[in-house]
């Protein structure tokens, strides 16, 4: 038997000689495409914004896709009380600016109407944790859909993802049962009290996102650029010198110059040293750099070697 | 700077995994945590041979059992291009995902191992290729080091793959000798290989024309989503968000929505709320009418004098996925196309394709998890679709299983 191939016609050809779109154009087209489908697919979506780069993006894509209507969906924030107080102070005035509607639960408020033991000690986290409070948040408010701003290229359990990740009632990932995902139709059909986590910013790396915030002139906080601060200097890491984080005998206080790359938890987010103070200068050391975001900035990632696939498992982003 | 999309498939073991992890590695494009991880990674598993598969097997139980269950993406640059590098997996099992992988490819690489040949495998994965349109097809013989970088070896299963190429009519076909493991002929020419003139395989990879591929000539825009701000200054504004499958519409453009029927001009074209003149392919906007007519998620806008088919009957092309059930005549889905869902009942399976020969064989009563098979069926609404060869995103679509909610076929339509 023969499955025939349609040729291109000659009109197509000539078409053809056009320039190819550029990339970042595509990502975006790609990433606007998804937005609108959760809006399109689910009745009750939630955008979650941790005031991170890559949530910004999600902010300003979902901005684009809507416009010039409102963007249909809350942002939620599961707030740890460990975050940089310069993201929430960008969260609150950007939600206020775009007059979106604006959900914070607390990790705080979980552990104590849960009784959740905390865990101690050097590196002790709420990472863990803040999936207790993003389920709970999940039920309240019956999200079925909640878009993030997970990238492929951040660490390789996630490389494996779905666009649309389909959560059991438990919010727990099967990565041996992902759902087949096909071109671009998204299957969003679930049961009620399952959920799909959609990930429009799958395809970016990390430079995409850095190029498309310079191209799109989107301000960000300015713990992205260098600044003095003082830090903790801790196994080769810096971190931000809070009460939050547990001193440790070995802990040595400095001040440095330094500019976050990424932005979490100050429990695990490391500073890199640098002196790059506007988003050009950033893109040019991370173009150079030899070691990855999460590998140069994360600190839970590094305790085992599945560690993100684990928690992920566990119901997590 | 443009974008290729690509996936490595054939069969389990074939080096697929290992290919991505040398083509990152000798572009540079592995950092040096990654690399860290992997030479750790490494150390645990085996005797302490650097294992570039680890790269994309990033999964427990794919370690464990050194396979890859899921594909992998990676991202990847050189001065010329940027990359979305799709691993699938070799695994008979695991095939949907390969389908999952294959479905948004521009470009597949087909690994073939030099000491085995053609493989069921092989054959499964090029028809699976092939079906779903893939324009550029690879063929990377691998593991040349196995069998003394052979020119006979190579040309002999260079020889049976055009065989089985040419009963599929793929369109446009390289096939390279190389060695996964060593790095002979993927970004740097082989030194063990000096009887091949041709490309690596990078070089390929960076020039082969993806722009062409896409079809430009037929207006298609599916509804996503109505935005409707209802404000006091954007009272009456209505815009369809949505995006241009396949070729363009301008200000102006006479359109006609499916299935209705009903036409209008395009008053305008937003991008993030500002006016543009032209809209193409693949490019995500908003389009006013000019007339006010009911518009909803999951119809069309076409332009006027170039029409899809709008049908209740389809026949299509379709891979089945579901592992627990079989697909049979009578069973009821739902039909995703575009933005549109409609129930469906399956008429007839027409005849399935044997992985093997490619022959129809007919009489076939039920379709099990990995079988590639004609179908008719009949929706309850009108579709209004192209032939995929011709237009590959308005001619596809997915079977949903109505209970349990999960993708469960790969349609194309024919
Ligand atoms: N000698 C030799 N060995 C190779 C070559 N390429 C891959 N291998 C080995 O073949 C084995 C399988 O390689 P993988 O890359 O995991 O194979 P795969 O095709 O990804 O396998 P699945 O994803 O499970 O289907 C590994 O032990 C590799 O080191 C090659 O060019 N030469
Ligand atoms: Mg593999």
């Amino acid at each position: 038997m023969s499955i025939s191939v349609n040729e291109a016609s000659d009109i197509q050809r000539e078409i053809s000689e056009r320039s190819a779109p550029d990339y970042l154009d595509q990502l975006e087209a790609e990433a606007i495409y998804i937005m609108r489908e959760v809006a399109g697919q689910f009745e009750r979506p939630a955008l979650l914004f941790s005031g991170g780069k890559d949530s910004i993006t999600l902010v300003h894509l979902a901005k684009k896709a809507f416009a010039p209507g409102k963007i249909p969906f809350p942002l939620v924030h599961v707030d740890t009380g460990h975050n940089f107080i310069e993201a929430i102070e960008y969260r609150d005035e950007l939600a206020e600016q775009i007059n979106a509607k604006l959900i914070v639960r607390y990790v705080e408020d979980t552990i104590k109407a849960k009784g959740l033991k905390e865990q101690t000690g050097k590196n002790a986290s709420r990472n863990w944790l803040q999936t207790f409070t993003l389920l709970d948040t999940i039920e309240e408010f019956e999200f079925d859909a909640c878009i993030g701003g997970a990238r492929r290229d951040e660490e390789k359990a996630r490389a494996k993802e779905r666009i649309f990740s389909f959560r059991d009632e438990f919010g727990q990932w099967d990565p041996k049962r992902q759902r087949p995902e096909l071109w671009n139709l998204f299957n969003g059909r679930i049961q009620k009290g399952e959920n799909v986590r959609v990930f429009p910013i799958s395809n970016w790396t990390e430079l995409d996102v850095w190029a498309y915030l310079k191209r799109e002139g989107i301000a960000l906080p300015s713990i992205y650029f260098a600044h003095e601060r003082e830090l903790i200097l801790r196994d080769g890491k810096l971190l931000n010198n809070t009460p939050v984080i547990e001193p440790d005998p070995e802990d040595q206080i400095v001040t440095r110059q330094v500019r976050f790359r990424t932005v979490g938890d100050m429990t695990c987010t490391a500073a890199v040293e640098s002196a790059a103070a506007t988003l050009d200068e950033v893109i040019a050391e991370i173009t150079i750099s030899r070691i990855s975001e999460r590998g140069e900035t994360r600190i839970d990632d590094q305790q085992t070697e599945a560690a993100m696939e684990d928690r992920k498992k566990g119901g997590y982003f | 700077m443009d974008l290729l999309r690509f996936i490595t498939a054939g069969s389990v073991d074939d080096g697929k995994s290992t290919l991505i992890g040398r083509l990152l590695y000798d572009t540079k494009n592995i950092l040096a945590d990654q690399m860290e991880a992997i030479e750790r990674a490494s150390k645990t598993r085996n005797a302490g041979e650097i294992d570039l598969a680890l790269l994309t097997d990033g999964l427990r139980s794919e370690r464990e059992q050194g396979i890859t269950i899921d594909v992998a993406y990676k991202y990847f640059q050189t001065p010329n291009r940027k990359f979305i590098s799709i691993d699938a997996p070799g695994h008979i099992q695991y095939t949907r995902n390969m389908v999952t992988g294959a479905s948004n490819a521009d470009l597949a690489i087909i690994l073939v191992d030099a000491r085995h040949g053609v493989v069921e495998q092989t054959r499964r994965h090029s028809l699976i290729a092939s079906m779903l349109g893939i324009p550029h097809v690879i063929v990377a013989v691998n593991k040349m080091d196995l069998v003394g970088n052979s020119e006979d070896a190579f040309l002999q299963i260079a020889k049976s793959y055009k065989e089985l190429a040419e009963k599929l009519s793929i369109k446009d076909l390289t096939i390279i000798p190389v060695s996964a493991l060593n790095g002979d002929n993927i970004v740097d020419r082989s030194e063990s290989m000096t009887w091949y003139t041709g490309e690596t395989l990078l070089s390929v990879l960076e020039n082969v024309n993806v722009l062409k591929d896409q079809n430009q000539e037929d207006g298609r825009f599916a509804v996503q989503y109505v935005i409707r701000p209802q404000t006091d200054e954007l009272h009456d504004y209505r815009g369809y968000a949505g995006r241009v499958q396949s070729g363009t519409f301008k200000k102006g453009d006479a359109i006609k929505v499916l299935p209705s029927e009903r036409e209008s001009k395009i008053a305008k074209i937003e991008f993030g709320g500002n006016e543009i003149q032209e809209a193409s392919v693949l490019q995500s906007v908003t389009i006013l009418l000019e007339d006010d007519i009911d518009i909803s998620r999951g119809d069309t806008i076409v332009t006027v004098d170039n029409s899809p088919i709008v049908s209740q009957d389809i026949e299509a092309l379709v891979c089945w996925m579901d592992d627990k059930k079989t697909l049979k005549p009578g069973n009821k889905y739902v039909l995703q196309h575009g933005t549109a869902r409609s129930r469906c009942s399956i008429r007839d399976i027409e005849y399935q394709i044997d992985i093997n020969s490619y022959e129809k064989l007919d009489e076939v009563e039920a379709l099990k998890l990995n079988d590639v098979a004609r179908i008719v069926l009949r929706t309850a609404q009108p579709i209004a679709y192209d032939p995929y060869q011709k237009n590959r995103a308005n001619g596809a679509a997915i079977l949903i299983d109505e209970t349990s909610n999960v993708t469960v076929g790969a349609c194309m339509i024919e």
